[in-house]
Formats: structure tokens, C-alpha cells, sequence
């Protein structure tokens, strides 16, 4: 289960719609499984097939993650032309980010989809995302 | 010549869960064969069979991106900082 407050899931979807057509990334950090932070992340590939977090930028959010003795919770991103689900790509990147929840958002209609997801050893499992007040 | 390496959480495995270890080296093909001697198989997560660096992993060199320096080929000298981390992508 992944619960995220309802201003970091507005950001997140904010974010996807604003750089729509090309896919957005970034982080949610937490303490304790708890939501604290959330970094947007530049798309370095500026793609809408694809995303990788700028290393630059990525070295310093992690950094800042660390020292605030905080974990990465989330690893989040858009897909633009296909659902909410992740991609062989994603399944295949994930083995960096363990413990981690993979929250996905999809533009490709007006519909809000938004699904979280572990993937862990290539098997791919929802986790149900509430979304909390605040 | 001592150059300190900043560890990654799912690396340390290799460094029995030291977020940071010391290794010595004049480029970083050498530190990283000098850390592979005390912390067997970090080098094989870093470096490819063929020899380039991994591309799921960034390498920096006192916060630059080895990428946009010498790759494996960097130089280094006392006191420099080499810090791994996972690299994040996805499709």
C-alpha cells in the first residue's frame, strides 16, 4: 500500500499534463513509509517513449534525500500514449530502486489514471494507493 | 593515495553495509580494480564484460558525471570523492 496526501498526488499530475507529450519523472521521499518530500526530476531524454533522471540533478536530490536520513519511496513518471502500467523498460530499471513504489500517471486521455506498483525480481504487483487529505 | 568512494544503499552488500569505503588509484579503472580486491564483485556491478561503465549506473568524481569527463579513463588524485549511484530510468 502506498498513501501519498492529495497535494503531492495534484503535483504529480500537474506535472505529467505540463510536460505532456513527453514523459515526467521524479521522486517522493519518505520517512518511515510516510510521504515527505516530492522532487520533480528533469527528463533528461525529453521523451515521450522514455525518461531518465538527469544525473546532475539526481546526485543532488539523492544527497539531500540521504543526509535528511529519509528514503526514496516513490519513483514516479508519465506515460503519455500508453495506460498506466508498467513497461518492459520500467521492469527492467527497477531492479535499481528496491523497496521502492513505481507510481505511474497516464496523459493519453482527459481520464485520470493513476496506479502504484512494486516490481520486484521482474514481477510486476499493484499496491493500492490512498490518497489521504492535506 | 587515498581517495574516499561514497556506496550506494544497494550496493553494500559488497562493503559489508559501509555506506562509504577508501580505495587508491591513478584513474578509475585502477581504483575500481583496487576496490574489487577487498570488496570482490563491486567492480562487475560498475563495469560491463566488454569494459565500459554500466549504464545502470552513474560514476562521479567530485560531483561531475564521469560520463562527462574521461569515463573510466578519469583521472584521479589524493583527496578526490567518488560517489556511485543506481541510475534512474524507465520507459
Amino acid at each position: 500500500m502506498l498513501e501519498l496526501p492529495q497535494s503531492m498526488v495534484d503535483r504529480v499530475v500537474e506535472h505529467a499534463r505540463r510536460d505532456h507529450p513527453d514523459e515526467c519523472c521524479g521522486v517522493v521521499a519518505g520517512r518511515a513509509g510516510h510521504a515527505t518530500r516530492l522532487f520533480e526530476m528533469q527528463n533528461a531524454e525529453r521523451s515521450p517513449t522514455g525518461f531518465v533522471f538527469d544525473s546532475g540533478e539526481w546526485l543532488t536530490v539523492y544527497r539531500d534525500i540521504d543526509d535528511a536520513d529519509e528514503d526514496l519511496l516513490v519513483v514516479y513518471h508519465s506515460h503519455t500514449m500508453t495506460e498506466a502500467y508498467p513497461s518492459r523498460t520500467d521492469v527492467r530499471w527497477a531492479v535499481n530502486t528496491p523497496g521502492t513504489s513505481w507510481l505511474l500517471v497516464s496523459t493519453r486521455s482527459d481520464e485520470l489514471e493513476l496506479r502504484s506498483y512494486r516490481i520486484e525480481d521482474g514481477v510486476i504487483t499493484e499496491e493500492e494507493l490512498r490518497i489521504a487529505g492535506g | 593515495m587515498a581517495i574516499e568512494v561514497r556506496i550506494p544503499t544497494i550496493l553494500r552488500s559488497y562493503t559489508g553495509g559501509d555506506k562509504a569505503v577508501q580505495g587508491s588509484g591513478a584513474t578509475l579503472t585502477a581504483l575500481l580494480d583496487d576496490l574489487d580486491s577487498r570488496h570482490s564483485g563491486l567492480r562487475g556491478r560498475l563495469v560491463t564484460e566488454d569494459g565500459a561503465l554500466h549504464r545502470f549506473v552513474n560514476v562521479y568524481v567530485n560531483d561531475e558525471d564521469v560520463r562527462f569527463l574521461g569515463g573510466l579513463e578519469t583521472k584521479l588524485a589524493d583527496g578526490d570523492s567518488v560517489t556511485v549511484l543506481p541510475a534512474v530510468a524507465g520507459g
